[in-house]
């Protein structure tokens, strides 16, 4: 009469055999490769590099397919491959001004030096479903010169800084920590936060990016500058001395000028929020820095009564392969916890000596 | 890796399954586990502190026993004997998972039987019979600070520890009382260490928390999502958090084991028909099944 379940290892064989199976669709269709995933949908491939923190677009690409197209359980297979392998060394800050662009837009100002750069984007399309791809049409796309790059592009937010009317930057020289090697304790420093937020899950911070825009701690922000192109990585390893070029990333950086602050003994200044994702992820790299920038309110001096300002809050539940995970568990079985709480209701519901007389 | 202090009953057993060796031994690498193992000692050293560490992405989601698995890890030698439990069970389908992890990673040899294990790892209950002084536990634990749900923030809960800060503890303990007359923990019931650390000792039900107090065996706690990890030591007190009216009492069941017939062992109640018919087995398998093998079978 022993009811409960036996023989988990042959059920756990057989999930993972009908999961290959259910992946694998009809096989009368063509399998995808992997190369199919990366060249057509390099927007998926983008997140998974970014919240995976892993910059390798084919192995981005294999998790796809493997999780069968759930982008968190990719991000989740790409981060424990990345958890085993070798740091030969930490690069150079990118220097992201030097970036070969492929879009560029600034919500600040008419014309920037460089210019606008609309580039590829679901900005302006309708979204109108194209049945021509329903069709399998090619669609050639207009003509590109390979060297049509814009020239000379300073950042937007560092012509504002020419003439101090946004906070400067100060790197403070401090050695950063990895998140992914040490445990983040609080307060973190700004460094820690921002990779937190660089590995968060994109609709949550997106989700409290918006909160501040609908009053949750809001903090006026404008796109100043989002730039979307290839920058050149260097490391300096310390036997060589120089610094050497390993190769070229594409990364979207936004940076959001947001509402000044002064006080009687400084002049008002606009203050900035800062997001950068790999590959081309403009929706991740503007919720990160709308966080970014109210997570700063203590900086600042502002009063912190909205979630999206609360740093405990937004590190502590961004990370989506965390959350993911404490959710599922509750999927595991609970036997005895809820044999304890079932005991106790019992209990409970038992009237007492006292309030039975 | 442990002195043995007992004569083992049986030979030990033999590995099953030989080592994967596309990865190191125990899967993390050997850096990563002589990190854990210095927090390790910290925590033995600190008895029920709650010590941060950088902990790993492992292979299986976070809330599925990444915590209790790093510490695995670290603490596994070739010649160790590997039990992995789940609610008392060897044989639900996360504690296969985690075994099986371990024997292919590791090559060790595993076993169902408590007294033959050297490591125990486990979610949710502590084995009925008796640990021996060359057993090591390992807890998986979800929630790691017994503060969390009174205060969220952990700025303020470690705070509260360094300050020995522990009467909002008390009070909600005195709220159940004044609301349902008893203290309404069952399981993840709040206990103090060596007359210090309040620590939760993971959401084993409070039926297990008399096994913690001057236990032989070394208790290892790992919380892998959020990165803490703390100890009891051998033969440490361990005292459930109660009143002097309403002092800590354990689950008592009406009922019998329906396989082994014991009435000393924690029970899993089963649910036999639509008319909900009941019935109750022991949660600890092993325990229930060499009951079993000594005749004690219910007939």
């Amino acid at each position: 009469m022993y009811v409960a379940v036996k023989g988990g290892e042959q059920a756990i064989d057989n999930a993972h055999k009908l999961l290959a199976k259910q992946r694998r669709g009809d096989t009368s269709v063509a399998e995808l490769c992997v190369e199919q995933i990366r060249q057509q949908l390099p927007l998926a491939v983008a997140r998974v590099m970014t919240e995976g923190s892993l910059y390798d677009a084919e192995l981005a690409a294999l998790a796809i397919k493997q999780s069968a197209g759930d982008l968190v359980e990719a991000i989740f297979l790409l981060r424990a491959y990345r958890t085993t392998l070798t740091r030969f060394s930490a690069s150079l800050p990118i220097d992201t001004s030097a970036m070969q662009l492929n879009r560029r837009l600034s919500a600040t100002f008419k014309d920037v030096p460089g210019g606008q750069l609309l580039g590829p984007t679901f900005d302006y399309t309708h979204r109108l479903l194209d049945f021509t791809l329903l069709a399998e049409g090619e669609f050639p796309g207009p003509e590109a010169q390979a060297d049509a790059g814009v020239q000379d592009c300073p950042r937007v937010l560092g012509l504002l800084a020419k003439e101090g009317l946004i906070k400067e930057e100060q790197d403070t020289g401090v050695p950063v920590a990895d998140i992914t090697r040490e445990p983040l304790e609080y307060p973190a420093s700004r460094a820690e936060r921002l990779q937190a937020l660089a590995r968060g899950d994109e609709g949550f911070l997106l989700a409290l990016g918006y909160s501040t825009q609908r009053g949750y701690g809001r903090n006026h922000p404008f796109a100043g500058e989002i730039r979307v192109g290839e920058v050149e990585v260097w490391i300096e390893p310390e036997e060589l001395g120089f610094p050497i070029s390993i190769g070229a990333i594409e990364v979207t950086e936004c940076e959001m000028v947001n509402q000044f602050v002064g006080s009687a003994t400084e002049l008002p200044q606009f203050t900035r929020g800062y997001g950068l994702a790999f590959g081309h992820a403009e929706r991740k790299a503007m919720g990160m820095a709308l966080v970014d920038r109210s997570l700063r309110a203590g900086e600042y001096s502002e009063e912190i009564v909205s979630p999206a300002q609360q740093e405990e809050f937004v590190l502590a539940h961004c990370d989506n392969v965390e959350a993911a995970g404490f959710v599922s568990h509750l999927k595991l079985p609970h036997y005895v916890d809820f044999q304890s709480e079932l005991e106790l209701i019992r209990k409970l519901r038992t009237p007492s000596k006292e309030s039975a007389q | 890796m442990n002195a043995a202090t007992q004569p083992r009953p049986q030979p030990r057993p033999q590995p099953q399954t030989p080592r994967d060796e596309a990865y190191n031994f125990a899967y993390l690498d050997e850096q990563t586990k002589r990190m854990i193992r210095r927090g390790l000692l910290k925590a033995v050293a600190i008895p029920g502190y709650q010590v941060p560490f950088g902990g790993r992405e492992m292979p299986l989601p976070y809330g599925w026993g990444t915590g209790g698995m790093q510490l695995t890890a670290a603490i596994l030698g070739a010649e160790d004997v590997l039990k992995v439990i789940d609610q008392g069970a060897d044989d639900t389908t996360n504690a296969v998972s985690i075994r099986r992890f371990f024997a292919r990673t590791a090559g060790v040899a595993t076993t169902e039987r408590t007294p033959e294990a050297t490591i125990i790892q486990t979610r949710h209950r502590i084995p009925e019979t008796p640990l021996h002084a060359d057993q090591i536990m390992v807890y998986q634990v979800p929630i790691p600070e017994p503060l969390r749900f009174i205060e969220p923030s952990e700025t303020e809960t470690r705070t509260m520890h360094a300050l020995n800060d522990y009467g909002v503890m008390h009070v909600k303990l005195y709220e159940d009382i004044a609301t349902f007359g008893h203290i309404a923990t069952a399981y993840a019931y709040p206990v103090t260490v060596d007359e210090r650390y309040v620590m939760d000792p993971s959401p084993i039900p409070k039926f297990d928390n008399p096994k913690l107090d001057m236990s032989p065996a070394l208790m290892l706690f790992g919380a892998g999502r959020e990165k803490r990890l703390y100890a009891v030591p051998p033969f440490t007190r361990v005292t459930s958090l109660d009143f002097e009216d309403h002092p800590f009492d354990v689950q008592k069941w009406e009922h019998n084991c329906a396989i082994c017939g014991s009435h000393e062992s924690f029970l899993d109640e089963l649910i036999l028909d639509d008319q909900g018919t009941q019935s109750f087995v022991c949660s600890d398998t092993d325990y229930c099944a060499q009951r079993v093998s000594q005749g004690r079978a219910v007939q």
